[in-house]
């Protein structure tokens, strides 16, 4: 049954008031429609008896007390599914926008999804490879993994991103998809992206949603949800792997924050809702395998670090909640090292179980440890030499610091077309640890060390 | 048939009814026609509010709300452990198979198999005058554990008829008992009892034994006693949950309950699988076996992760109560708090400090003060242990979370980024950590570990703080113009650092090691400092007892020498005295 009431009580911001209408339910999809015929959707966020609070997710720009006729859906806001949304471009409420008409619906599902419950999950063990070394010998990222990046505006995050998708070794797969959202991103980021997947060759298996900077904000609330449950619909009921790029999530807290301060609630912490945290982990735990179902959904959020803050609520709380972050460094970034991965604060929680014999090489958890230990000495042999110059350190921190220089020009630093294989980026690591005096690397076992450890090759 | 009210308003997980109920404060409720389980958070004459543990999608003005007339409990006996539940107790492996993948809404299962038949002794006789606690019977719940069917703390009286020993359900009467007034009480298997009272004891003691972990840093720098409360503080990926999966594994608890509060489903996944793969190393049963798991995951709903910490620590004391030592594992606490803080926000109350209810700490304390080392009901001794992590917002540990739970714990594992960068775990940093259970614990430790243990951990300590010391120093003219004795203490520290606290949890052997191994290692750290000592005395340069390679084949005794074989820490000690005989004689000898 549909029902249909004309006339608002109140309007405020992203916000409209409705009397009177019994039986309207929480979190119901509404359709408005005002007197010159068009229409915009939204969707119930509080009842009070007969009272009802509407979020438009359009803004409520032209509309007035009159000219406006309300319709209720009676369900919550739905996506319609089948496998013809790849190679699909949709708007931020998941609603066709390249011109090529409406979905044919195999089946419609709630956007808010539900939660995966963890018995029926897979523990995620299988490794991509990314060919980037940074990531693949230090941050692994796992099959229905939530890896994501935190960056800051204006470094070469994007780039990074479509260098994953293109190297990820899974481009080849036949069962590969990738499900890309769009949160207040600029015209010409989306467009890099859309550039690269076309000479990638893999725009057929792409799943578009835009809310670019200039679309509504409030829209931006629902986009990240749509391409999720587009994400599950494909992994878990089409068995397809599934790469989620989100970019930007603080765009998205942004637009959060500003639909929670219309609707008069108590913020939290730098204004943002105290719920932040169920928010973002409503997204980030749509993430994973499932037991019994061939695909996976893997999540790379992006996200920019205000003021390259990573105590800021957004990095913060994503940090809690992802399985780990690759952080870029801004230092790293302006000596022209590309990718400018800030090896020290990045990690993947998941790396240690999908590591190692029978999935990378057996002294991969050995090399990972001993470049994170010593990498972390030569901080402080930096540290030192700022204060006393190089010239006045002991020569095992001058070595330090030697290794330090060529493990960032080397190892972090590498083509934006370079792609190496796992093997010869553990190599590079243990020709690079053989800058060391054997007596550094308290991190490896004698065994390990005799068959990797080779002075010479680095006397070269 | 139970009363029934309307939904007036719904707003995110909170539900009123308009009008003057007859409900009472913390009742649980069935809310909307699905029948989704909520509990009533406040009541007055105009109206009243419930949270709902579900998603709240769908309901509307004018649906019922059904009373129950039973404050919010959960359902105790045999068939808990080796099990998982979510926030309120619902059983996760039945509502896959009534649900699928997904979690569905409104599926309100038992939380216990009722189908299951139990191997049960009978203890009580007819004629037994019994006292709430008493045990009445017994049955195997798991290869490791023997589960005691207690009588209710409320109950006491006669029994008047037991049923003979074999195969009963959760639900059979197994017994009947009179109380003083005459009335008749079925007693079965199971019992409920509401996750917000702690249920009752007899005494509760001194927490004077510790609970052993098999982690050098916990054991021996800062221990935790059976029935004490901890708190591990640390930003995102400084490894809480990698800590508390140690403890869960190792730590000679009788019974661990794990409460994943708003983490990570993948992380709960691993738990699982992980925990049925390993052996606990005092009984050699599954881990499962000794483990109750409760998962709400951060996207599951936020109400039921509040419920969830209680849920937790009523089937602790539960097991407490039949004499068992629990452990809780809360990861994690902050998650717990930012539920109160949402809820309290969508009741409009006033904030206090970051948003967070001016009732946080009280609510706090009410939590860790159900930790202690108690005498049960039935006269025996139980425990339940705390160890809370705590995610500080930004890492910041001043911020309220962190600050209140540190008024109410008594050890505070404060994990450090810097260490967690440089992959040393665990990443507990020694300094601004403290356990103030050493006292209670010396005389445990006197007898138990000897009488030289204390001495030397002091020693270690010492040796730790005067590296803190001379880094500061370090830090702004380097190492090489310190003096040669300082030198030592650095290479010493190196050692203790390397060598003794950080430890391999995915090491066969170092993943836990006996107590007596973590004082065999401590010695010999401490004579090969003793004996150096006395050579730079000698004017030796430090760099000549470092040439000898002792302090490196020490850094790496933690692997060198398995857990069974202690006899080769003496071979260990031999090689120290022979090697430094010859620089023992002074400078001469060089």
């Amino acid at each position: 049954m549909i029902i249909e009431y004309s006339g608002l009580s109140q309007i405020v911001g992203p916000l409209v008031t409705l009397e009177g209408v019994p039986g309207a339910s929480y979190d119901e999809m509404v359709e408005l429609r005002l007197t010159d015929g068009t229409a915009r959707v939204g969707r119930v966020v509080k009842v009070e008896g007969g009272k009802l609070v509407i979020q438009v997710f359009e803004g409520t720009r032209g509309l007035s007390l009159e000219n406006t006729q309300t319709h209720f859906t009676g369900k919550p806001i739905e996506m319609a599914l089948s496998k013809e949304i790849l190679g699909r471009t949709f708007d931020g409420l998941g609603r066709p926008k390249d011109g090529l008409g409406e979905v044919y619906a195999e089946c419609r599902r709630d956007i808010n999804g539900a939660p995966m419950n963890p018995v029926s999950r897979v523990y995620p063990q299988n490794y991509i490879n990314t060919g980037v070394s940074s990531i693949d010998a230090l941050a692994t990222l796992i099959r229905g993994q939530k890896l994501p990046i935190f960056s800051g505006s204006g470094m070469k995050h994007n780039e990074l991103a479509v260098q994953l998708v293109r190297q990820a070794s899974l481009a080849d797969e036949a069962d590969f998809a990738i499900v890309f959202a769009a949160m207040g991103v600029k015209n010409d980021v989306a467009q890099y992206f859309i550039d690269s997947f076309e000479s990638a060759n893999v725009m057929s298996r792409v799943v578009m949603f835009l809310n670019l900077a200039n679309d509504p904000i409030i829209e931006r609330v629902i986009t990240p949800r749509c391409a999720l449950t587009a994400a599950e619909y494909l992994a878990f009921e089409k068995n397809m792997h599934i790469l989620v790029i989100m970019t930007d999530i603080t765009s998205y807290a942004e637009a959060l924050r500003e639909f929670s301060s219309s609707k008069g609630e108590i913020p939290g912490r730098k204004g943002f809702p105290g719920y932040l945290y169920s928010d973002l982990a409503s997204l980030y735990e749509r993430a994973g395998i499932l037991k019994g179902r061939g695909g996976s959904v893997t999540q790379i959020p992006i996200l920019t670090m205000p003021n390259d803050d990573i105590t800021h609520p957004i990095p913060d709380l994503t940090g809690y909640i992802t399985e780990g972050q690759i952080v870029l460094g801004r230092d790293l970034d302006s000596t022209g090292i590309y990718p400018p991965v800030s090896v020290l604060p990045s990690l993947s929680r998941l790396m240690k179980d999908g590591i190692g014999e029978g999935f990378t090489r057996a002294d991969h958890s050995a090399v990972a440890n001993q470049l994170f230990a010593s990498y972390a000495k030569v901080q402080d042999a930096k540290a030192l030499a700022s204060v006393i110059g190089e010239e006045e350190l002991s020569s095992a921190d001058r070595k330090l610091m030697e290794f330090g220089r060529e493990f960032e020009k080397r190892f972090l630093n590498q083509g934006y077309n370079e792609n190496r294989s796992i093997e010869d980026t553990l190599d590079l690591g243990w020709e690079l640890l053989s800058m060391l005096p054997r007596e550094e690397l308290d991190r490896v076992d004698d065994a390990t060390l005799n068959a990797h450890y080779r002075p010479q090759d680095s006397a070269q | 048939m139970a009363d029934k009210y309307q939904i007036y308003g719904i707003n995110g997980p909170v539900v009123t009814i308009a009008g003057a109920t007859s409900l009472r404060m913390m009742e649980m409720v069935y809310v909307g026609e699905n029948r989704l389980i909520g509990e009533v958070i406040g009541l007055d004459s105009a109206m009243t509010t419930i949270q709902v543990y579900e998603e709240t999608t769908g309901l509307s003005a004018g649906q019922p709300v059904f009373a129950t007339n039973e404050l919010m409990s959960v359902t105790l006996g045999p068939g808990l452990l080796a099990n998982i539940f979510d926030g309120i107790e619902r059983p996760l492996n039945a509502l896959e198979t009534a649900t699928g993948s997904f979690i569905g809404r409104g599926c309100n299962l038992p939380a216990l198999d009722s189908e299951r038949l139990w191997d049960v002794t009978i203890i009580a006789k007819p004629g037994d005058e019994v006292h709430g606690g008493a045990v009445i019977a017994s049955c195997p719940e798991t290869s490791a554990i023997l589960h005691k069917v207690i009588l209710p703390p409320t109950l006491s009286g006669r029994i008047v008829e037991v049923k003979p020993g074999g195969k009963y359900t959760i639900n059979d009467v197994i017994a009947v008992l009179e109380d003083e007034k005459g009335t008749r009480h079925n007693l079965t298997l199971c019992q409920r009892w509401p996750i917000r009272t702690p249920r009752p004891v007899a005494k509760r003691l001194a927490p004077t034994r510790p609970l052993i972990t098999g982690q050098r840093v916990i054991d021996t720098l800062l221990p935790i006693a059976k029935g004490g409360a901890a708190a591990i503080p640390g930003g995102f990926g400084t490894g809480k949950t990698m800590t508390q999966h140690q403890l869960a594994k190792w730590c000679d608890a009788d019974i661990i309950v794990y409460i994943g509060c708003g983490e990570r489903g993948n992380e709960m996944t691993q738990v699982l699988t992980e925990f049925s793969e390993l052996l606990d190393p005092k009984s050699g049963r599954p881990l499962t076996d000794r483990t109750v798991l409760i998962a709400n995951t951060s996207n599951m709903p936020v109400a039921a992760r509040e419920a969830s910490i209680y849920t937790g620590i009523t089937l602790a004391e539960y097991y407490r109560d039949m004499g068992y030592h629990i452990a809780i594992m809360a990861d994690s606490t902050s998650r717990w708090a930012e539920a109160l803080r949402e809820i309290s926000g969508r009741l409009e109350e006033m904030p206090a400090d970051e948003g967070f209810p001016a009732y946080l700490p009280s609510r706090l304390a009410e939590f860790y003060e159900r930790a202690g080392y108690t005498q049960t009901l039935c006269g025996e001794e139980g425990s339940i242990t705390i160890i809370g992590a705590v995610s500080p917002q930004g890492s910041d540990f001043s911020e309220p979370v962190t600050q209140n739970t540190k008024r109410f714990t008594r050890c505070f594992w404060a994990l450090d980024k810097s260490l967690a960068y440089a992959r040393h775990y665990p990443a507990i940093n020694w300094t601004e950590s403290y356990s103030e259970y050493t006292v209670p614990l010396a005389d445990w430790f006197v007898e138990n570990a000897g009488a030289d243990f204390l001495g030397m951990r002091e020693q270690i300590f010492k040796i730790l703080l005067d590296e803190n010391q001379l880094l500061e120093i370090v830090k702004l003219i380097g190492a090489d113009v310190l003096p040669d004795d300082q030198k030592l203490t650095l290479e010493t520290a190196r050692v203790i650092r390397v060598g003794f606290l950080q430890q391999n949890a995915f090491h066969a052997d170092d993943t836990f090691v006996p107590l007596s191994k973590q004082k065999a290692m401590m010695r010999l750290i401490l004579l090969l400092h003793e004996k150096a000592r006395q050579i730079v005395l000698r004017q030796v340069p430090v760099s000549a007892v470092i040439k000898t390679g002792l302090f490196e084949k020490l850094v790496k005794m933690k692997y060198d020498i398995p857990n069974n074989k202690p006899e080769l820490f003496d071979d260990y000690a031999a090689d120290i005295d022979s090697k430094l005989a010859p620089l023992l004689k002074g400078r001469d000898a060089e």
